[in-house]
């Protein structure tokens, strides 16, 4: 099985590269698995179908049945994957796709009773752009408010309420099933987000519609939309691919590998679980140890492999460049580490410090295999990471 | 108790939180700061940085800015993480 080994480009590996001299061994330690690389059994599937699968599965010939037979089996895994039965499942080119023809689809069958979207405050950026959204605020930890919640869903005019499971920045759960109650009692069609934690915490109780992507798994990108029987969604003519929500039919090979990464995540998950949260639980702790230093996101009920953190007179860019040039790959939900001057609306919501951000998602075993030594070798190394840039910048007297 | 002001209209972000806290750590508590900023970033920023050290702090947009009030809080100044 081929093992992933991340290596910086050689023209960062020189006297800047403070590990790289340290150790010969050196290896790239990516802690931003979101997307992250795929699974090496996933990798293994996918370029295998790119041979027996590459063709379109609604042609007739004998390439394209075979196609079509080898989409059946994926949907059938990733289904099971979601609780659902295969022809509940439509697949869809991303995680983000998939939530928005759930999204527009079922809003569009409400349209009688009205078009808003009860959502929180922390929820995809995605789904606070759309049209017609209500906003229910978070706490600190950016738990929802949940009788605000219950207040919005009986409001008039609510066609949907959109949740993520937990949150892809900071990791904290949401009360989905007291939601899943709340809704149920207003009439009030539930989609559940599960862009971040599938396959990485237990599936909440089924709602209306699940909405993931294979990318959480280790696979490659590909969403899932998983609608309960006797939920309404408005789709195209039944000739239309991935039953009327989609122009096209997803490419097979991406199918089979999603399919292989959701089996072998699913296989490891409990150990997986406890393995990633003490390393996170170690993450945190060396972060909330520095002076200055503003660990978010709750301590307990979050995701397993979901750490974020703030350093106070730092910008995140800087510390961004800082950690990679020492060998690790973090993403950041400060302004100006994207193409933005708005830093994360997430970090904004729950009143965090938003600059100086850090966030970790960490790859599973099978795609890291060094994991728990880069978690050790970053705890090591952050504190003098964080005192460089404040030195660089002349806050380190603060 | 005394009063200052803090232009950062025009600087990114932190640099208006790091020009603020440079100044609050030599004042009294009660001391009272203007502070200037038209960083959207510092919208969120300038109210986080000053839960989390204990000042207290009210926003108003003025036009093509915002200005905030900031009173200085009780040491102790320093924290060392938690949310």
């Amino acid at each position: 099985m081929a093992r992933v080994v991340h290596r910086p480009p050689s023209g960062r590996v020189g006297s800047t590269n403070v590990a790289a001299v340290a150790d010969p061994d050196f290896q790239r330690a990516v802690l931003d698995a979101a997307p992250g690389p795929m699974h090496p059994a996933a990798r293994e599937t996918f370029l295998a179908a790119l041979d027996a699968g590459w063709a379109d599965p609604r042609r007739l010939h004998s390439e394209g049945r075979r196609a079509a037979a080898l989409l059946d089996t994926a949907r059938s895994v990733l289904a099971a994957g979601l609780d659902a039965r295969p022809d509940e499942v439509t697949l869809h080119p991303t995680g983000s796709h998939a939530l928005l023809a759930g999204l527009r689809g079922i809003r569009l069958a409400r349209r009688r009773v009205g078009a808003t979207i009860v959502t929180t405050a922390v929820d995809q950026a995605l789904v606070l752009r759309e049209p017609d959204v209500d906003a229910v605020g978070v706490d600190s930890e950016g738990r929802l408010d949940l009788v605000a919640l219950r207040e919005r869903l009986a409001a008039p005019h609510v066609a949907l309420c959109v949740l993520a499971a937990a949150n892809q920045e900071i990791g904290t759960r949401q009360p989905i099933a007291d939601a899943l109650a709340a809704s149920a009692a207003a009439g009030v069609p539930l989609l559940v987000d599960l862009a971040a934690s599938w396959g990485r915490s237990p599936l909440p109780p089924r709602p209306d519609a699940y909405a993931a992507d294979a990318s959480s798994v280790g696979g490659p990108p590909l969403g899932v939309l998983a609608v309960r029987p006797g939920t309404r969604v408005k789709r195209q003519p039944v000739s239309t691919p991935e039953r009327g929500l989609e122009p096209a039919p997803p490419f097979v090979p991406l199918a089979l590998a999603a399919a292989e990464a959701w089996r072998q995540q699913e296989a490891d998950r409990e150990v997986e679980d406890r393995a990633t949260s003490a390393l996170i639980d170690r993450i945190r702790a060396a972060a909330a140890a520095l002076p200055d230093v503003q660990v978010v996101g709750s301590a307990t009920d979050r995701l397993p492999h979901v750490a974020t953190f703030s350093v106070l007179y730092v910008d995140g860019e800087t510390l961004v460049h800082e950690l990679d040039r020492r060998g690790f790959a973090v993403a950041s939900g400060s302004a100006c580490t994207a193409d933005t001057l708005e830093p994360s609306h997430v970090l904004a919501a729950i009143g965090a410090v938003t600059h100086g951000n850090v966030r970790i998602t960490l790859p599973t075993s099978a795609v890291a295999p060094h994991r728990a030594q880069d978690v050790d070798r970053f705890c090591t190394v952050l504190p003098d990471a964080v005192s460089t840039v404040r030195a660089q910048l002349g806050t380190d007297r603060l | 108790m005394s009063s200052h002001h803090l232009d950062a209209r025009g600087q990114k972000c932190p640099l208006p939180v790091i020009a603020l806290a440079r100044l609050a750590a030599d004042l009294p508590a009660g001391s009272r700061i203007e502070v200037l900023a038209d960083d959207p970033a510092a919208r969120a920023d300038i109210p986080a940085w000053c839960r989390l050290k204990g000042h207290t702090v009210s926003q108003t947009d003025v036009g093509e800015h915002t200005a905030y009030l900031v009173v200085v809080g009780q040491a102790p100044r320093k924290s060392t993480g938690g949310a």
